[in-house]
């Protein structure tokens, strides 16, 4: 049992994280909000006083912001589709006997190891280069003309560049969470003459429901904050704008903080209703 | 029983598997191979695969003529720093929560992982602003602060499941046995907490080392990290696939063994325990 003086000192140990960790969240918070009901411009006169939900109003009705809110969600979408889709096909065929699995496996996560920077410049250049590309090698190979990928294709470019570095991370998980399936259940299926498909359908399916709602809810708070690879491809052009560098021009290349902060608030709203949806299930691990 | 796998089935699972792994690994193999081409090689038409004249040129004029170690020796204090200073601040938090449980700790728990889901863009120009004030722009103590509280969470986290797997017989026995707290510490926690706090420093390193928004955003010149580094080369002058795939090379290496060995982590660590 714990005693009195124990459980003071268990306070003690605890107070430091939370205390740093409260700072870290409010003060930039609360500046962040404070920032949102100004005109704020620090190159251009500073702080020129309050302005209500001017900048709220603005900053949803730029042109800027419904484009950037189409390509936050297909970037997301597009993303989550091709990751968790693969993930569960790539997690099936990996949980499968075959020679040299561990090898396989450590290719496979490879790419999520890579830095954000590396993996975007390596595809920008190496790969969808219009002149020395790979890509652009292949075509030429096959008679085609060479595409310019960032500028013609940016959206699936850019969703293909993601998608390589977060394929790995819902591979892992549903791997892992495919594992734990009791396969004298699918073997009962199979005596009982079950199909392969409706194995899949109505056993593996449902017990990866978890995890695969996992990997969605981590994957989207990740997935919506993307900023190095829209950083060094395409800085935002041909209609790769997400709401974060949205955000990131608004405050560091316009200077216009106010206006910045108004997106910001949306931004963090947004990501608390993802984020509750996910602490939900978390929670309810915690208690097992 | 095991089912029966007939060989037909393991070789055609053999052969596409490797299939898909090769190609998923495709572009950083593809990487590795090109550092070690002269730039003319490196962009031939068709692509050149094994048969070239191995060079280490390029890793040479990376380091020369950009100062490579300048950079790596910045994501190595930046990471490793932050790591350590979490580690400070995590293990008694997790260590209390793991062992003497209170009716909040779940709260304080859910409470930490939600600051980590705040949109990092969402603070920007407060946290610039703060560095300013203090004279923290472009200095390693000041990511390495920043990165330290953008993985706190789950530290804290990844430590409290560790813990939190200790039977606490164990303690009691030891103490039945006489042994005081500093043997307690020492000889019966220690041992056993240390996996944990391994795998933990393991994945933080990882995250600290890849990250990528405050790194590009709150360094210039004398703090940047390899991410900035590297960054660096998307506004390129003549011809550069060859030093590009160098430095990227050097620059994901160290991250990618110290991966392959902490996948298990991973899944721990970036789920906080929801899928074990």
């Amino acid at each position: 049992m714990a005693t009195k003086a124990s459980r003071a000192a268990a306070r003690l140990m605890l107070a430091p994280a939370v205390i740093l960790l409260l700072g870290w969240m409010l003060v930039p918070l609360t500046m962040t909000v404070i920032f949102s009901f100004k005109r704020y411009l620090p190159m251009r006169g500073g702080d020129l006083g309050w302005v209500g939900f001017e900048n709220y109003v603005r900053f949803v009705s730029s042109s800027a912001f419904w484009p950037a809110v189409q390509s936050t969600l297909m970037i997301v979408g597009g993303v989550l589709l091709i990751t968790v889709v693969l993930g569960v096909l790539l997690a099936i065929l990996l949980d499968q006997p075959m020679w040299g699995q561990g090898i396989v496996r450590i290719l496979v996560i490879a790419p999520f190891f890579v830095m954000p920077t590396v993996s975007a410049l390596v595809w920008k250049n190496m790969f969808m280069d219009p002149v020395n590309g790979l890509f652009a090698h292949l075509w030429r190979f096959f008679g085609a003309t060479p595409v310019s990928w960032l500028s013609e294709a940016s959206m699936p470019s850019i969703i293909l560049i993601v998608s390589w570095q977060w394929l790995p991370f819902a591979t892992l998980i549903l791997l892992t969470a495919i594992q734990s399936l009791d396969s004298e259940q699918l073997e009962a299926a199979e005596m009982d003459g079950a199909p392969p498909l409706s194995r899949f359908i109505y056993i593996t399916l449902p017990h990866l429901a978890r995890a695969i709602t996992i990997v969605v809810l981590i994957q989207t708070i990740f997935l919506l904050a993307i900023f190095a690879e829209i950083f060094v491809t395409t800085q935002g052009a041909f209609g790769t704008r997400t709401l974060t560098y949205l955000i990131f021009q608004r405050v560091l290349e316009s200077q216009n903080v106010g206006l910045g902060s108004a997106g910001g608030v949306y931004a963090i709203i947004l990501a608390n209703i993802l984020a509750l949806f996910l602490m939900r299930i978390v929670g309810k691990n915690l208690d097992r | 029983m095991a089912r029966a796998v007939t060989t037909q089935r393991k070789i055609i699972n053999t052969t596409f598997a490797w299939m898909v792994g090769l190609l998923i690994f495709f572009p950083i193999m593809w990487t590795i191979l090109t550092s070690f081409k002269t730039e003319a090689t490196a962009i031939a038409d068709p692509p050149v695969w094994f048969f070239f004249d191995w060079t280490l040129d390029n890793y040479r004029v990376v380091q020369e003529r950009s100062d490579y170690s300048r950079f790596l020796w910045n994501s190595i204090i930046i990471a490793g720093g932050s790591t350590f200073m979490g580690l400070l601040i995590a293990i008694p938090a997790a260590w209390s929560m793991a062992f003497v449980p209170s009716k909040r700790t779940k709260d304080i728990l859910l409470w930490m992982l939600s600051t980590k889901m705040l949109p990092a863009v969402g603070v920007l120009y407060p946290i610039y602003l703060i560095f300013i004030r203090f004279g923290l722009l472009d200095t390693r103590i000041g990511l390495t602060v920043v990165l330290m509280f953008i993985n706190l969470p789950i530290m804290v986290w990844m430590l409290y499941t560790y813990f939190k797997e200790i039977p606490g017989e164990i303690l009691e026995a030891a103490r039945m046995d006489g042994a005081g707290l500093r043997e307690e510490i020492l000889y019966v926690l220690t041992p056993m907490a240390l996996p944990g706090i391994a795998s933990t420093v393991l994945l933080n390193v990882i995250l600290a080392w890849n990250e990528a928004f405050w790194t590009l955003n709150l360094t210039a010149a004398k703090a940047a990290p390899l991410t900035a580094f590297i960054a660096s080369y998307s506004s390129p002058e003549g011809l550069f696939y060859a030093k590009l795939s160098a430095a990227s090379t050097m620059a994901i290496a160290p991250i990618l063994i110290l991966g392959w060995f902490s996948q298990k982590q991973l899944v721990r660590g970036l789920t906080f325990g929801a899928v074990k």
